[in-house]
């Protein structure tokens, strides 16, 4: 057994930039001693199969499917599973997305061995890992292995490792065989209109709380959100409130998140927000509270009403 | 219509954590147990399904014996059953063998539906119910935030990046429950005192065939808490917030280069 397999993840075709993050960590961890195989199941994915390479794939297994048009866990996972039977990969890598995460340990148990969720470092003693991922909401980090199982199965948390393009090309094989007994299935996605950039994806993120005192004034974070082309987030008090849907939400009951920037607005820093994003790069907190916990994490701070910091900052930014 | 909800025992979300001794786990003194906040998300709609439909809510716990506590706040709260599989502290975060412990315990039962939260908190794995349902050879929805069920199948929303996904499924299935799902009742004084008198059905893990620590899946080899973080440059804005606002771009810009 040696190298390292990579799920690719696909919406409509396009490959999620989180699954190029995994491939060019696999690229970047010399395949672990052997070789980097993306495996991408889809319908009409021959395109973005190709395209792999440049990501540090060396080869490409595609599953393309009428079947595989749409996620399903069991379908999916049969394809890695399947995969994984054919490369003897050391270690299984998927991106720490909603679906990754899903499939993960769908995949894991149906080969019988553990799965490591949410990684942010990988350490490679000889060729297996050590992953270093936050534990108790990020308020400490463990190093954990699979004791000596593998294939490893690895999720790694989106936004931590970088996309590298290579410049490589791979060679594409088809996976043939599949049986694809799929039970459940999804029937539709529903794209949450004029909502594209998700909180979970995005590089930078500003986020209102409890301060912002309105759903009304999420329009407000909304405009700093668009300056900065970032997505909008919030804290569990202001979607509690009933102010924004919960898919906004940062925090230890909502999305952890590690963007390059994120900007806290009205958000006072209450252990449980703090819990997802404060992996963040650059923290901003906005707040009239001094006192404000949000303070001792920031890596810059404004002391005021955010009613009043904000618009200067947004014609500030557009300025730039 | 039986449900099944698997809940799980975790320090309470607002807990200082502190390293323990052996720098593997963490320090238990003056930590509050409470069941994990999304397995209540996972008991409100089993009880909301079965007051509906008729048929048993049973909760399921693999914990050291401190985890009854959780048990029996879901026994308040209206679950009728309760299963306590004794152990778990040396497995603690290995989603495989714990999945191995509720799989034994679950296999013999008749279940329409397996609720379980979407993750337990503090070790937040988000597996133990995905490799439960390839244990018992059920299909599985992660991260639901609607439930519908019909007769012989269920439709559920599932939360992804920037959509939802529309899945449809027979049952039986295993749900991983998102909050949004629901609104979790809390426990009436009536139903903590009936709650006492409720039995709990004890089961070692040791009679499942399974040996803990024998053969673990994930091991941590230390534990260690985030590096301090240096002090940020802080900006006095409430005299001129214009002038905070254009410091606090500039800095961004050329200082972190974040923007």
């Amino acid at each position: 057994m040696a190298g390292i397999l990579v799920f690719v993840e696909q919406r409509d075709g396009d490959v999620r930039k989180a699954s190029l993050q995994a491939l060019s960590e696999a690229k970047r961890q010399g395949g672990a001693g052997g070789t980097v195989t993306a495996v991408l199941p889809g319908s009409g994915v021959g395109n973005a199969a190709a395209e792999l390479g440049a990501w540090g794939a060396d080869k490409v297994f595609v599953a393309d499917d009428p079947n595989l048009l749409r996620y399903s866990a069991e379908g999916y996972a049969e394809v890695v599973a399947k995969a994984a039977e054919t490369a003897l990969p050391s270690a299984i890598f998927f991106a720490g997305t909603a679906m990754g995460r899903d499939l993960a340990p769908r995949v894991a148990a149906q080969l019988g061995v553990g799965a490591i969720p949410d990684g942010v470092k990988l350490t490679l003693n000889g060729d297996t890992f050590s992953v270093r991922r936050p534990v108790y909401s990020s308020k400490a980090f463990a190093e954990v292995d699979t004791a000596g199982k593998t294939p490893q199965v690895i999720s790694l948390r989106p936004n931590v490792f970088a996309a590298e393009e290579s410049g490589g090309s791979a060679e594409v094989v088809a996976i043939d065989g599949l049986s694809l007994s799929i039970r459940a299935l999804v029937k539709a996605l529903v794209v949450v209109a004029g909502e594209e950039l998700d909180v979970a994806e995005a590089d930078i993120i500003v986020s209102g709380g409890r301060g912002i005192k309105g759903p009304e004034n999420f329009a407000l974070i909304r405009e700093l959100a668009d300056a900065l082309d970032g997505a909008v987030g919030a804290s569990r008090a202001a979607v509690d409130a009933g102010w924004i849907d919960h898919s906004h939400q940062v925090g230890q009951t909502g999305k952890v998140v590690s963007p390059s920037l994120y900007v806290a607005c009205g958000i006072s820093g209450a252990i449980q927000h703090v819990a997802g994003m404060s992996s963040s790069k650059i923290i901003v907190a906005i707040n009239k509270d001094p006192d404000a916990p949000i303070f001792k994490i920031a890596d810059y701070g404004v002391v005021g009403d955010l009613f009043d910091v904000i618009p200067p900052m947004v014609e500030a930014i557009k300025a730039l | 219509m039986n449900c099944v909800v698997c809940v799980t025992s975790v320090p309470d979300t607002a807990s200082v954590i502190k390293i323990g001794a052996e720098g593997k786990g963490i320090d238990e003194a003056g930590i509050k147990w409470i069941p994990s906040p999304f397995d209540e998300y996972a008991l409100e709609e089993a009880l909301q399904l079965t007051e509906a439909k008729g048929g048993e809510v049973t909760v399921v716990t693999y914990g050291p014996e401190r985890a009854e506590a959780a048990l029996r706040d879901c026994l308040a709260r209206g679950a009728h059953q309760a299963v306590h599989v004794l152990g778990g502290e040396a497995t603690l975060g290995d989603s495989f063998t714990i999945a191995k412990v509720l799989a034994a315990a679950l296999k013999d039962r008749e279940i329409d539906l397996v609720l379980c939260g979407v993750q337990g908190v503090g070790t937040d794995c988000s597996q133990v119910g995905q490799m439960l349902a390839v244990l018992l050879d059920l299909p599985s929805i992660a991260i639901v935030t609607k439930l519908e069920v019909g007769d012989g199948s269920l439709t559920a929303e599932r939360e992804v990046e920037g959509a939802k996904e529309i899945i449809e499924s027979p049952m039986p299935a295993v749900i991983t429950c998102q909050k949004g799902l629901n609104e979790p009742r809390y426990a009436a004084l009536k139903g903590i005192m009936a709650a006492k008198r409720k039995p709990v059905e004890k089961i070692e893990v040791a009679s499942l065939g399974i040996e803990e620590g024998a053969d673990p899946f994930y091991r941590v080899e230390s534990l260690t808490l985030p590096p301090e973080k240096a002090a940020g440059t802080i900006i006095q804005g409430v005299d001129d917030p214009a002038a905070a606002a254009g410091e606090l771009v500039k800095l961004l810009r050329d200082e972190a280069k974040a923007i």
